[in-house]
């Protein structure tokens, strides 16, 4: 697969960028929600899983995208789910090796990343119907629309938090958080 | 297994640590098919049973597979196979033998697959009741009862929230916040409640 003109590559910058802001897989897709809440306590932590989901979401959507013509209509969810757990399981033997700190903090939520709704939409939706390369782009576009999204929760919580409300540290500051920014975000799209 | 390790168990994963409310499990149907009382009701029993049934399966897998072969590591990928053939199967068997049932809980068994409270649950036990990998007193019993009563929990977080949200329907909330973002405000404010409990862990 070889990038041939400029329209083509036009294609693939859109694929990239959809994610990040219009098709936002937190804000606009409502998807994957439980690791964004329960690990934006801190912006390290958010940014770990940001990356681990996006190294998942790559890797899963190439291959998925690469076995699409294969794989029998039937039990394509399945075949997903094992593409999918074995590439968590090697994040989580990664992370445990490489960064042990950081999976002790992830705690549970390494393995959840399995059921993460965002890694299991985008491989039905667009990876077994699209080329190896724009779905690359996509996984790639998708997760770092993920990372920026949590991350942006994990800031206003650290910040807040530190500034003397620590309720914003505590579960329902999370859920707080995310209700107001998707609030202001639908503000924001009316007044445009 | 004595009395007070059974309650504080049940207290713990009803009120103090909600799976949805304080540890953020099952966000997605929490959110989703909490609009109408009676669809979440319906949703809550398919979880509780579905819960309950693969801690019991992926116990045993773990137990009696994964340990004596030293395969540890498949952990993640082992269960959430064992917990998606088994609700397909569970599917199957229900179309097959009860409608009534089947008409009660069938839309609900397919979105139960990727609700990670279920895969959640199965590895917390495993967290909780294997110490070096090897099951602790009453291991299974008290696995079946943890994956029981976070089930009870999560259906009723979610039946409260469906009754909120009833109401909810009827009110003038700001254009911007309707929908998914005053739920969550909502669920916040549930989640802070659910704190109260807090000074129960005994």
């Amino acid at each position: 697969m070889v990038i041939k003109n400029n329209k083509n590559k036009e294609g693939l910058l859109r694929e990239f960028s959809k994610g990040i802001f219009r098709q936002n897989p937190i804000f606009v897709s409502v998807l994957g929600l439980c690791p964004a809440l329960a690990v934006t306590t801190s912006l390290e932590n958010a940014l770990g899983m940001g990356v681990a989901v996006s190294f998942v979401l790559v890797f899963s959507n190439s291959i998925i995208s690469s076995m699409r013509n294969i794989l029998p209509n039937k039990i394509r969810i399945p075949c997903f789910i094992v593409v999918i757990a074995s590439f968590v399981t090697i994040v989580e033997l990664l992370m445990a090796a490489f960064a042990p700190l950081l999976a002790k903090q992830l705690g549970i939520f390494v393995p959840l990343i399995v059921v993460n709704c965002i890694i299991m939409g985008r491989a039905e939706a667009f990876a077994s119907r699209n080329s190896v390369l724009t779905s690359l782009f996509d996984g790639l576009g998708m997760g770092l629309g993920f990372t920026l999204a949590i991350s942006c929760v994990a800031l206003i919580r650290q910040v807040l938090g530190r500034c003397g409300i620590l309720v914003m540290l505590l579960p329902p500051g999370a859920l707080l958080t995310l209700g107001f920014l998707m609030g202001g975000l639908n503000l924001m799209k009316k007044e445009k | 297994m004595s009395f007070a390790a059974v309650l504080s168990i049940i207290v713990s994963m009803v009120f103090v640590n909600n799976f949805v409310l304080s540890k953020f499990l099952g966000l997605c149907p929490f959110l989703g098919v909490s609009k109408q009382t009676k669809i979440a009701a319906g949703m809550g029993i398919a979880v509780i049973f579905v819960m309950t049934l693969s801690t019991a399966l992926t116990w045993l897998v773990y137990r009696f597979l994964l340990i004596p072969f030293n395969l540890m590591y498949l952990r993640t990928i082992t269960f959430i196979l064992v917990i998606a053939t088994f609700v397909q199967f569970v599917e199957m068997v229900i179309a097959k033998k009860s409608p009534l049932i089947q008409r009660a809980l069938g839309i609900y068994l397919p979105l139960i697959t990727t609700n990670c409270a279920v895969l959640g649950v199965t590895v917390l036990n495993i967290n909780s009741f294997f110490v070096n990998g090897r099951p602790v007193y009453a291991s299974f019993m008290l696995s079946l009862l943890q994956s029981f009563f976070a089930g009870v929990g999560f259906a009723l977080a979610l039946i409260l929230m469906s009754g909120i949200r009833e109401r909810l329907e009827l009110n003038n909330t700001p254009k911007s916040l309707r929908g998914i973002p005053v739920a969550f405000i909502i669920a916040s404010l549930m989640s802070l409640a659910f704190m109260g409990f807090k000074g129960f862990v005994f």
